[in-house]
């Protein structure tokens, strides 16, 4: 009997020599590369950083997430030390990136980096933790993180709150350009995972109302710098 | 009649009848129908988004040998282990082999549809494994003991208080009516479970041939959590996954989260590359992916109606469809309900026991028109009803259409048959008839009028 992977390639060989109707499209969609095409039909992300900027304010809020904007680092120092101070957080985690580590280093309570492994129970028992991103994504108010940029798997999904600290410049217009971003600098060594945030972990499970906090982070903050 | 028929028929008979669980269910509906509507209208042109979403469909299905070829290449490059099942009791016993190579005793699952499909639950418990689901709406439905409802909002028939019972039983928390404090229940048991599992179980939305990733999407962070903690993290896929390109992503994402649940973009979608890398801090040591035929290639071999492999299991058109706002999901006893299930559950499983999905629809269209990928749902229930007439036509369809064909080609014939009908309608209602009786059993005749319209015509002042 021949092995599985074999039979399968071999019956969809099969199956496909009989040619599907191409879709009717509306529009001459160019082949192979839809999304090019698709542009400008998607949601608009914004022509200039200033437009972005706005569109993405607006997504966070609609998402229930958090934006600080902050002239430079010190003042975002600042900004977290304030919202540790009112939420009394006293175990947080960080990413020991360059923007993220002078944050840290300001905080009023205790904090550790998490970059070298650690025990899993004790980033369970954190109230925050701190990371930096790969990029933003007005169009969607989406933060891509990975494990590259957010120290790891879990430093971004375990603690209750997601602090994130990024700068202007990372902002982007839509998700196809943060995707050819990614691919421009990673080329085929990927990190071996890369996430889209888009607001607070939710769920809508129980009678289809909306809860935030259903696994993930109740609160996300966006920290941008300049 | 088939075993699936007559279940069928009770069912949705009993749920059709319960006005209140369907008022429920429209309620719980109504916030859909308005976010949906304003997340479209952020779209400069979602009917053409559309056709492009369709495409990036289109072009990796009709391609699907290479694109799979190059997808687990790629996906073994980064250090990821591929196996191949062409159907359930195979792929079950790719897995139950991986949690005994690793010596697993506990596994923690997120949401997997795939996974209903094979009845990987039961045989993981059977071979004494705990397995735990971590979707709120699945952890539910697994302590009831019940399939999903709906394949994207699993437990949205089930009211709050009896949730909160369901919890008050199996987990010892004092009673609430507060959603939310039902949410953070869950939320407290399910932590710890993630730290003390050895397997993550999760399934894939898309698989991308260019780079070797998988893609996740989810809106509680449970996916996140699964792939994140225990050491062997295992995917489950059907083939049908594949998006040739990164960037399909960029129109597939929004999309999918649109028109499935309202949203711009659902709350996590997240790409996998291979398990923990050298420098990496965490992550598990091992990434498997089970790869599912089980029936797809012969839906494949339909050019007809191969475009319902393009699904990306949005949920958008149960959503929208009248039958299950009517009937609820659970009638259908099928792993994907709604439109989509009717569609590809009698390739699936055999179109002579669930042929009667394909009759299970108002023929509306509100399915086809809500479909982000453009599949002719619809239709291609029409298209099922043809095959299963050519397949094994009953007796009484048989001699239905010759006579119908026979009278339909005859005007005098017809003219008599038209009287006939007339003056015999009334007794119509009492004879047992097939599907007339079941028909007006619920319906009231119209009263017919004195003369046919051909008589009418003929006297008036066209004739
Ligand atoms: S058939 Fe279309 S609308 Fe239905 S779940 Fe699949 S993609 Fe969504």
């Amino acid at each position: 009997m021949a092995d599985a992977r074999s039979d399968i390639l071999a019956r969809i060989r099969e199956a496909l020599t009989v040619k599907a109707p191409k879709p009717h499209f509306k529009a001459e969609a160019t082949a192979g590369q839809p999304v090019k095409v698709a542009k400008p039909w998607l949601p608009d992300g914004g022509e200039t950083l200033d437009a972005s900027l706005l569109i993405l304010a607006e997504q966070l809020a609609k998402l229930k997430a958090v934006l600080i904007r902050v002239p430079d680092e010190a003042a975002a120092g600042q900004a977290v030390a304030d919202l540790a101070r009112a939420k009394a957080w006293k175990q947080v985690a960080y990413h020991g990136a360059p923007l993220v580590r002078p944050v840290a280093a300001a905080l009023p309570c205790a904090s550790w980096e998490a970059d070298a492994s650690f025990e899993k129970q004790k980033l369970e028992g954190c109230d925050a933790s701190i990371t930096s991103c790969e990029s933003i994504v007005a169009q969607l108010g989406s933060i891509l993180v990975s494990s590259a940029s957010s120290g790891g798997r879990a430093l971004s999904i375990l603690p209750h709150v997601h602090v994130v600290v990024a700068r202007v410049d990372q902002v982007v217009p839509d998700l196809a350009t943060a995707l050819a971003q990614l691919q421009a600098e990673h080329g085929a060594q990927m990190p071996s995972m890369l996430s889209f945030i888009t607001g607070p972990s939710r769920t809508g499970d129980i009678e289809r109302i909306l809860v935030l906090g259903a696994h993930g982070p109740k609160e996300l903050y966006l920290v941008l710098v300049g | 009649m088939s075993d699936a028929k007559q279940i069928f028929i009770k069912d949705a008979t009993l749920n059709a009848a319960d006005g209140d669980q369907r008022a429920f269910i429209r309620k719980a509906l109504g916030g859909y129908y308005v976010n949906r509507d304003l997340q479209k209208a952020r779209y400069r042109d979602w009917e053409r988004a559309r056709d492009a979403a369709s495409l990036a469909k289109w072009t990796a299905v009709n391609d699907l040998a290479n694109q799979l070829e190059k997808f687990t290449a790629n996906f073994e490059r980064n250090g990821g282990i591929v196996h191949w099942a062409r159907d359930s009791a195979e792929a079950r016993a790719i897995i139950l082999k991986i949690a005994a190579d690793v010596n697993a005793k506990a596994i923690v699952k997120s949401k997997c549809m795939t996974s209903e499909e094979i009845h990987l639950n039961d045989a993981l418990e059977k071979a004494g494994y705990g397995v735990v689901e971590s979707d709120l709406g699945e952890f539910i439905q697994q302590l009831r003991g019940e399939p999903p409802y709906h394949f994207v909002f699993p437990c949205m028939h089930v009211k709050r208080e009896a949730i909160s019972e369901l919890f008050t039983k199996h987990l010892g928390t004092a009673p609430t009516d507060s959603p939310e404090e039902l949410t953070m229940i869950a939320r407290r048991h399910l932590r710890q479970l993630y730290v003390d599992a050895d397997i993550g179980i999760t399934g894939a939305n898309f698989l991308v041939a260019e780079t070797g990733q998988i893609s996740i999407t989810e809106n509680e962070g449970n996916a996140r959590l699964t792939a994140a903690l225990p050491r062997i993290h295992i995917a489950l896929s059907g083939i049908e996954k594949v998006v040739n390109r990164l960037d399909d992503l960029a129109v597939l994402l929004p999309m999918l989260a649109t028109a499935g649940a309202g949203q711009p973009m659902t709350c996590y979608n997240t790409l996998y590359a291979g398990p923990r890398k050298p420098g990496e801090c965490d992550g598990p040591e091992q990434f498997h992916l089970v790869l599912l035929d089980n029936a797809r290639t012969r839906l494949l071999a339909d050019p007809e109606q191969r475009d319902a492999l393009h699904c990306i299991r949005c949920g958008a058109c149960l959503n929208v469809c009248p039958i299950f706002k009517n009937i609820g999901g659970l009638a259908y006893g099928t792993t994907y309900q709604g439109p989509i299930g009717s569609v590809i559950t009698p390739h699936l499983r055999g179109l002579k026991q669930w042929n009667h999905l394909s009759s299970a629809s108002s023929l509306c269209g509100a399915c086809t028109d809500a479909c982000p990928v453009r599949i002719d749902l619809h239709h291609h229930l029409l298209h099922n009803r043809r095959n299963a007439m050519k397949q094994s036509p009953s007796l009484f369809d048989r001699v239905f259409h010759a006579g119908f064909g026979f009278v339909m080609k005859r005007p005098a014939l017809f003219a008599l048959g038209g009287k006939v009908f007339l003056a015999t309608l009334p007794l119509l209602k009492k004879l047992p008839l097939p599907y007339m009786s079941a028909w007006l059993k619920t319906r009231d005749l119209p009263v017919a009028p004195p003369k046919s319209f051909r008589d009418q015509w003929k006297d008036s002042a066209h004739g």
